[in-house]
């Protein structure tokens, strides 16, 4: 079930990403001659250093927020010392892992991250305004991991159901990255690198 | 300092957009709808849409929303999605009243000004979507009346105004027999062959501005450059087929501008004070034709300014005395980087200056770019209304002692004095070429 999960994963966001650069080439085709890699990587790494840009600093709660959640949310599932154990039972590899604290706190900074983006999407009308079901359908596909996560590891009731939901819906929540708007994973350094490309070589001007 | 909006603005009468839909079936709505995406919709649509995680960063970005006191609707993600959002998940069966009130958010509802890109943490670029929902509009033939009429200007010409061929040679004689009252020996040189530049302005300048080509050939003169003008249909760089999403004759537009420099042998383009057209030409049209950059140099007025005064070929006289603010147009500055230029040019020129905030990059659209100025008196309340920012900031630079506001672009001149005059702010605006005339040795 892993390996489907896993596969899913890779294959979707191979496919998404195959089929979006032959769409490119199809109907798209300035994207390739006007990306510079050197221009793409400025706007890029503008973008993922906290704080380096102004729309970072305008709103340093999100900033702040929203990079914690995105190192929690890749580091704890793959340094978690209970996944790698795992990993390592059944297909015999090995890495570095976190303490149990740190994945602990990390996994309430995923939790407590989700509910700041909910409140966002509650109280905020501009965010609301856009806000449709599948957001906070989304929203939930990532906390339930989390959730359920730290439920069974403190061993809280029915830890034993709420462990196949964790399973679940981490299988779930990994399946779905390459065929919703989760595949802003896949797709930011695109989108970021030709915008980026587009401002420093075309138009000798920042983007941040 | 400056009044809030309270007005509830709905669904503005147009006779563009209302005849046009007039003439439209439901059937044939979903029809070109369904081609355009099909044809059109490539990647860029496809990840831009489908990957807008809906965090409403962009809003702080877009002066329409600023000035509408936050109303959400319209944030740069709001609009896409009242508009394209919907017609892509109906797949274009969406009513004709839907295409009229689509038509006047893409035309009149953003600048295109491209500001939201540095906002959005992804680059998404609410301006390229607006341009493909005009596209649309167009195909549709719901265009608003007076943007659509300087198109066909456009088309029929092969300039914005209606400018007869021998109204353009005439205005030119006129202007430079003007000049020489003042230097008698002034030319303004008409077809000189293998020139260094060819000087080319938008279709409004011979049609209401006539000085600036006066000014220009002044500052031509003292510089002792070997410039020349056609006098053929070519000379205008302007281009609001690229705003209506006639992007067939922004082709054909660019074509004639860059074979006129090829016919006159001209070593450059250099082009007058305009954002647009700058867009136009060094961004937009020369990739309709298949040309990476524009097929020979391309300089703004901003760009040719800073050389003659780096170059020490204009002299000042006496500086300009009252303190001047400027006007970062979008085009120029986040559309080409000109932003140190012109200040270095007004350093060269003013005795003081003031910044606005924000500025540079960041700077506010003046309202009136993307086209929509050109769309015409229906909307002109409902822009100065919907840019009350600009008149806050703008504001701010006067408390900080501001007299005189540089704006380097024709619609954003057009724009702030519409500005001006709606909040009472009571600033003069002027172009860079305005203070370099007012203030060089002429000799
Ligand atoms: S391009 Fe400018 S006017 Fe249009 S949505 Fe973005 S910020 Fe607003
Ligand atoms: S900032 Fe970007 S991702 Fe966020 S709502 Fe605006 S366009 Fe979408």
């Amino acid at each position: 079930m892993v390996g489907v999960a896993f596969t899913v994963f890779l294959a979707g966001s191979f496919f998404r990403l195959i089929s979006m650069w032959r769409l490119a080439k199809k109907k798209d085709g300035l994207i390739f001659s006007y990306i510079s890699i050197f221009f793409a990587l400025r706007s890029i790494v503008h973008w993922i250093l906290p704080f380096a840009g102004v729309s970072m600093r305008k709103h340093p709660a999100m900033t702040i927020v929203a990079f914690l959640f995105h190192v929690c949310l890749f580091a704890v599932p793959i340094f978690l010392s209970a996944h790698v154990i795992l990993f390592k039972e059944s297909w015999d590899i090995s890495w570095w892992r976190l303490p149990d604290m740190a994945a602990e706190i990390m996994s309430w900074s995923v939790i407590g991250s989700c509910l700041f983006f909910l409140g966002r999407r509650i109280f905020l009308p501009e965010v609301r305004y856009l806000t449709s079901l599948s957001d906070y359908l989304i929203l939930a596909a990532v906390a339930v991991p989390f959730i359920s996560g730290l439920w069974s590891y403190h061993q809280w009731a029915a830890f034993q159901v709420v462990m196949i939901v964790h399973i679940i819906s981490g299988e779930i929540m990994l399946m779905i990255i390459p065929f919703t708007r989760l595949s802003h994973m896949l797709f930011f350094p695109f989108t970021r690198g030709y915008m980026g490309s587009e401002f420093g070589a075309v138009r000798h001007a920042k983007d941040w | 300092m400056t009044k809030r909006s309270v007005q509830n603005i709905s669904t503005i009468p147009d006779e563009g957009i209302d005849k046009g839909a007039q003439r439209l079936t439901p059937d044939q709505v979903s029809r070109v709808i369904r081609r355009h995406l099909e044809e059109e919709g490539g990647a860029r649509l496809k990840v831009y849409t489908e990957t807008c995680v809906h965090c409403g960063l962009c809003s702080d970005a877009c002066h329409f929303y600023l000035s509408h006191d936050h109303d959400p609707k319209f944030s740069p993600a709001g609009k896409v999605k009242q508009t394209l959002d919907k017609i892509i998940r109906k797949k274009g069966r969406v009513s004709i009243d839907f295409i009229k009130k689509t038509a006047e958010i893409a035309f009149t509802e953003c600048n295109l000004c491209r500001r939201c890109v540095m906002y959005c943490p992804f680059g998404i670029d609410v301006a390229y979507l607006m341009l493909f929902l005009r596209r649309i509009c167009h195909k549709l033939g719901v265009v608003p009346q007076y943007i659509q009429d300087t198109a066909h200007s456009h088309a029929a010409t092969m300039n914005q105004m209606w400018v007869k061929d021998d109204e353009w040679i005439d205005t030119l004689h006129w202007q430079e027999d003007e000049a020489r009252d003042e230097i008698p020996d002034l030319r303004i040189p008409l077809e000189k062959q293998g020139a260094d530049i060819f000087y080319s302005v938008i279709g409004p300048e011979p049609k209401f501005r006539a000085q600036m080509i006066y000014q220009a050939a002044v500052i031509m003169n003292a510089a002792g450059m070997d410039w020349t003008m056609p006098a053929t249909p070519g000379w205008d760089n302007s281009d609001m087929c690229m705003y209506t999403g006639d992007e067939e004759m922004v082709a054909r537009l660019k074509k004639v501008h860059f074979e006129t420099a090829m016919r006159l042998k001209t070593k450059r383009i250099v082009m007058g004070e305009c954002g647009h057209a700058y867009r136009s030409v060094h961004d937009v049209g020369n990739r309709h034709l298949g040309w990476k950059m524009s097929p020979l140099p391309v300089m703004h007025a901003i760009e040719f300014y800073y050389e003659l005064f780096k170059d020490r070929k204009l002299k000042v006289n006496q500086k300009y005395d009252a303190p001047v603010t400027l006007h970062d147009p979008c085009n120029v500055v986040r559309g080409g980087g000109l932003h140190e230029m012109a200040r270095y040019v007004i350093n060269e020129t003013c005795s003081r200056f003031v910044e606005m905030h924000p500025n540079r990059e960041h700077n506010y659209c003046c309202g009136a770019g993307g086209g929509v100025i050109n769309c015409g008196p229906p909307y002109t309340n409902k822009r100065v209304v919907s840019n009350r920012v600009k008149a806050d900031q703008l504001a701010d630079a006067k408390a900080r002692g501001a007299k005189t506001i540089i704006a380097p672009c024709h619609n954003c001149f057009g724009g702030l004095e519409d500005i001006v005059k709606h909040y009472g702010l009571g600033m003069e605006i002027k172009f860079l070429g305005d203070v370099i005339y007012e203030c060089m040795d002429k000799e």
